[in-house]
């Protein structure tokens, strides 16, 4: 068995056999599929394309003369690859899916449509302003709802996920230390219990990380945190609600003290599900915070992207905003692309951010309106409550009282059991669940953080309950082998992640190398 | 609300369960003096017929790429993209799953990806891929970064003038702030090769694009040699990958890490993104690599599988030690780019690249057979670049006049190049669309 640096078993033991084994290696529905490079051919296509004219090259003698080695498939082969591998896959469309901090709700289709019409997806980037009005308006009234809906001044579209988003927050907060001349402030005060994008950015702006432990209430630890202030502080990154799925009571404070040496207060919004409607981060003294439009506003997760990190920012660090951006004057809407005549940072990516994305988010606001935006947002927190209430008597929460969007227990209810918080995310897998995060927040052991979301319904919450007290049961009775063989009705078996990271094979080859 | 399953009898019950007595009591921790009174200042909802004819509404101010002739390129491609893209990303189990942290029920996600990253690094020439990043701007940052990782002790990135000005601008935004020095050419065309001169070992890094922002293709072996011989790297970097269909890949001519767009196989235009970056480097430059990137394994039972992997190079483990911040990659678009690659197949790509060349070429003569338009890029893939006796701005503006997006006008991305029209031609263009563009550019310069 070997562990990574969480304690999470990441090679599976050896277990028993299961089923028998099918002559075509399908297993009913779950069809066995080889890879592209093992069934297409280079010569075989899916694509018709006219004839060729026959010009005269100029190509400048470097055409492509040996072969490149892509494998081709017709239409209705492709299909069937796809269509095959994707039943691989679980996806909120089946089931809970209940991640914590990762948002899994519903993505509404009336969003996929309206993301394809022409005027917002068949558009260059390039495209002369004129020619635009209708996707730059979009982008226009995008703000104005991120604005009011965030209470602040300004945001940047542009950032492409929400590490990029704080990526462009750290950066402004860089900026604006820089425009005065502030050099010394390089130090970013980080919670331990923060996500690891935080620290990672943080050095990414030029920055040194200095942890703050939490309370033995999940929060910030006061009496830390002001030990550790001092004029040489930069600002803090905190994520509010934090990720333990609580709110940090002590929020304005901890901004007036920031302030009162003249850091800024960078919030990560990951969790902004929790709040909005309801609460506005900017009447908390935040300075910058980054949305994540494929949690809070429901555009789709893709399998891992594309996400989209649009990021708000107050009046103190609005002028530093990377470029591009649009403004309305004389009811055109214009670009602005140049940082000539202004303070901003400069340009985080090529184009103007996830406009995909963006037309997705604002169908889901306008969907929702400020009556449904509230309403979704108690129904998320109160799905988490009754969740964590459901079950504080057989798994253990790992703070106890009312949580937001997300319920927090540790693995103190498996003591002795002999199966680990991995073995319990496993057997879920066989219940036809997704499992919930796992070993995150990193403050908390065998951590289990649950977000179920807005979008289940009662019925399926008592559906997920019930199999979340037997699992509890089993695993207290003593049946740890049960859950060291999950899954066991998923397409593969656990998989061995010492050995893809001892030995990393990337892509495929036609023979293995000698 | 149609999203929302809850009824009040459920959450009067649910509330019960939870011990309060309103939702109101769910919030105690927050500040009151945060709370908000009644309903936030936007409208009150509306129904999905409402909100698809309002947005419709709004897109139809948009003039669509499609809508008429078009010939713009400069960094994003339009290309046709065949229906079953479009069709399998929407599938529920690609479009609405999670990052593919649970191998066992993420097969179809994992599998894909390991397909892509041999593809992509089949097209480039290189030994290994990641599974994408943000876009080709952002993949260009991030190889600088990596290069000074790599080089140690060095901290001078060159950059070329043919890199696309906006590259160039990301680039030089996350290298600065980690004590990078970037030496930056004046965007120009045919002058990529003065980046060779006084080339130093204080360089860790070349960054050179081909085809270029102008359109020119580079023999990019001139460039390797001289960055290997001061010990630095050649970072190649495209905006088409179509035109590895056409011409020798990076990899061939010796680069060590390659970036670029991915965009123009299977993603669309989007007024600029979700698009796809890809990033590919030699198998000894893998463990500084960024990005996630998903490897081969077995499972318990010894089936062949796939996982994310080489996770210690990443900010969920190595926190303020990682190889980049980056936490999500262009998970759907890489789905789709790979499904579009596969339907191509070897074969259907070096055609859809010579469809383009060609087209490219015809459009070349066209244009520059019109009284004082002169072709600036001998070389070309299927984007060109002419000089115009008047400014291309105007030039520019006059044929949206006529129906016509007639090319980019160097002065969008760069100083001092108002003469300079880079233009674009791709399969989707008709011998109709052509004549339009020329009958359009001769009106505007008479």
């Amino acid at each position: 068995m070997s562990m990574n640096t969480q304690g999470r078993q990441t090679s599976p033991d050896a277990v028993t056999g299961f089923g028998h084994k099918t002559i075509s290696g399908n297993r009913g529905l779950a069809q066995a599929e080889k890879l592209i490079f093992e069934i297409g051919t280079p010569r075989r296509s899916g694509v018709d394309f006219p004839a060729l004219k026959g010009v005269k090259s100029r190509l400048g003698g470097l055409e492509r003369t040996a072969e490149i080695g892509l494998p081709g498939l017709t239409e209705p082969e492709t299909m069937r690859h796809y269509v095959r591998l994707s039943q691989k896959n679980y996806a909120i469309d089946m089931g809970v899916y209940p991640l914590g901090s990762c948002t899994m709700k519903h993505n509404p289709r009336l969003n996929e449509k309206v993301a394809r019409l022409p005027g917002f997806a068949d558009v260059h980037p390039l495209q002369p302003r004129g020619t635009v009005q209708g996707a730059l308006e979009l982008m226009g009234e995008l703000s104005d709802w991120i604005c009011t809906l965030t209470g602040m001044p300004a945001v940047a579209l542009s950032p492409k996920a929400g590490a990029h988003g704080e990526l462009c927050g750290m950066m402004a907060i860089r900026a604006a230390h820089d425009a005065k001349g502030d050099d010394h402030k390089r130090r970013v005060l980080v919670p331990e219990s923060a996500h690891g994008t935080n620290p990672a950015t943080a050095v990414q702006c030029g920055f040194t990380i200095d942890s703050i432990p939490a309370n033995n209430r999940g929060r910030v630890d006061m009496d830390a945190l002001k030990a550790k202030l001092g004029d040489d502080v930069a600002g803090i990154m905190l994520t509010n609600p934090n990720t333990c799925g609580l709110f940090e009571s002590d929020i304005i404070e901890i901004a007036d003290l920031i302030h009162g040496v003249g850091g800024y207060f960078y919030c990560d919004g990951a969790n902004f599900t929790a709040l909005v409607g309801r609460v506005r981060p900017g009447d908390l003294g935040i300075d910058a915070m980054h949305l994540n439009l494929h949690k809070t506003f429901s555009t789709p997760h893709g399998g891992g992207g594309p996400g989209s990190g649009p990021t708000v920012l107050s009046d103190a660090l609005a002028p530093f905003a990377p470029v591009p951006y649009v403004v309305k004057e004389q009811d055109k809407w214009k670009l602005v692309e140049e940082i000539d005549g202004t303070d901003s940072f400069g340009r985080m990516t090529a184009f103007h951010g996830q406009m995909g994305m963006f037309v997705r988010a604002l169908s889901y606001m306008l969907s929702h309106g400020a009556d449904g935006l509230k309403q979704a947002t108690e129904d998320a927190v109160l799905n988490a409550n009754y969740v964590q209430a459901s079950l504080s008597e057989d798994m253990s929460p790992a703070f106890g009282g009312i949580c937001m969007h997300e319920a927090l227990f540790n693995d103190d209810f498996l003591k002795g059991t002999g199966v680990e918080t991995l073995d319990f995310a496993k057997a879920m897998i066989d219940e036809g669940y997704h499992p919930m995060t796992m070993y995150f927040p990193l403050v908390v052991k065998g951590a289990m953080l649950i977000e179920p979301t807005e979008s289940e319904s009662k019925a399926e919450l008592d559906r997920f309950i019930d199999v979340m007290r037997g699992l509890a049961k089993r695993a207290k009775s003593g049946d740890a082998d049960y859950f060291k063989a999950a899954p066991i009705y998923a397409p593969l078996r656990r998989l061995d992640e010492t050995r893809a990271a001892r030995k990393p094979v990337l892509r495929w080859r036609k023979e293995p190398p000698a | 609300m149609r999203y929302l399953p809850l009824n009040n009898n459920d959450r009067k019950a649910m509330l019960d369960v939870v011990g309060v007595a309103s939702v109101d009591d769910l919030f105690v921790d927050v500040p009151k003096s945060a709370i908000i009174d009644g309903l936030i200042d936007v409208p009150t909802h509306k129904t999905e017929a409402e909100v698809d004819a309002y947005l419709t509404a709004m897109a139809a101010k948009s003039r669509a790429a499609g809508a008429g002739p078009f010939f713009i390129g400069g960094g994003a491609y339009r290309h046709h993209i065949p229906a079953t893209v479009d069709h399998l990303i929407q599938r529920s189990e690609f479009l609405t799953a999670y990052t593919p942290y649970q191998p066992e029920i993420s097969q179809g996600t994992l599998q894909v990806l390991f397909e892509f990253q041999t593809q992509v690094a089949q097209l480039t020439g290189m030994e290994v891929a990641n599974a994408s990043m943000y876009d080709g701007s952002t993949a260009c940052a991030e190889a600088a970064l990596m290069a000074c990782r790599v080089v140690r002790k060095r901290s001078k990135v060159k950059i070329a003038s043919g890199l696309h000005p906006h590259y160039t601008a990301t680039t030089e935004n996350q290298c600065r702030l980690q004590g990078i020095t970037l030496d930056i050419a004046d965007c120009a065309p045919g002058k990529d090769a003065e980046i060779l001169d006084g080339l130093d070992k204080d360089v860790a890094a070349i960054i050179v694009q081909s085809p270029n922002v102008f359109g020119e293709i580079l023999d990019l072996e001139p460039y390797a040699e001289a960055a290997h011989a001061v010990g630095a790297l050649l970072i190649a970097v495209f905006t088409e990958p179509v035109a590895f269909g056409a011409i020798k890949s990076p990899g061939e001519m010796g680069a060590d890490i390659v970036v670029g767009e991915g965009q123009s196989i299977g993603v669309g235009l989007n007024f600029g993104g979700p698009y796809v970056g890809l990033f590919a480097c030699k198998q000894k430059l893998v463990r500084q690599m960024p990005g996630r990137v998903c490897g081969e394994t077995v499972d318990a039972n010894g089936e062949r599988g796939y996982v994310l992997t080489l996770s210690t190079r990443e900010q969920h483990i190595r926190r303020e030690k990682a190889t980049s911040n980056i936490c999500t990659n262009s998970g759907l678009c890489t789905v789709a780019f790979s499904i579009h690659m596969t339907l191509l197949g070897e074969a259907g790509l070096r055609k859809l690249a010579m469809i383009n060349h060609e087209k490219a070429c015809i459009l070349t003569d066209k244009l520059t057979a019109i009284d004082g338009v002169e072709l600036v890029t001998d070389t070309f893939f299927n984007e060109f670049t002419l000089r115009l006796p008047k400014n291309a701005s105007d030039v520019v503006g006059d044929m949206v006049e006529q129906g016509v997006l007639g090319g980019l006008h160097a002065s969008r991305l760069m100083d001092d190049q108002d003469d300079l029209l880079i233009v674009c031609a791709t399969e989707t263009n008709t011998d109709a669309d052509m004549d339009a563009f020329v009958l359009a550019l001769e009106g505007a310069l008479s």
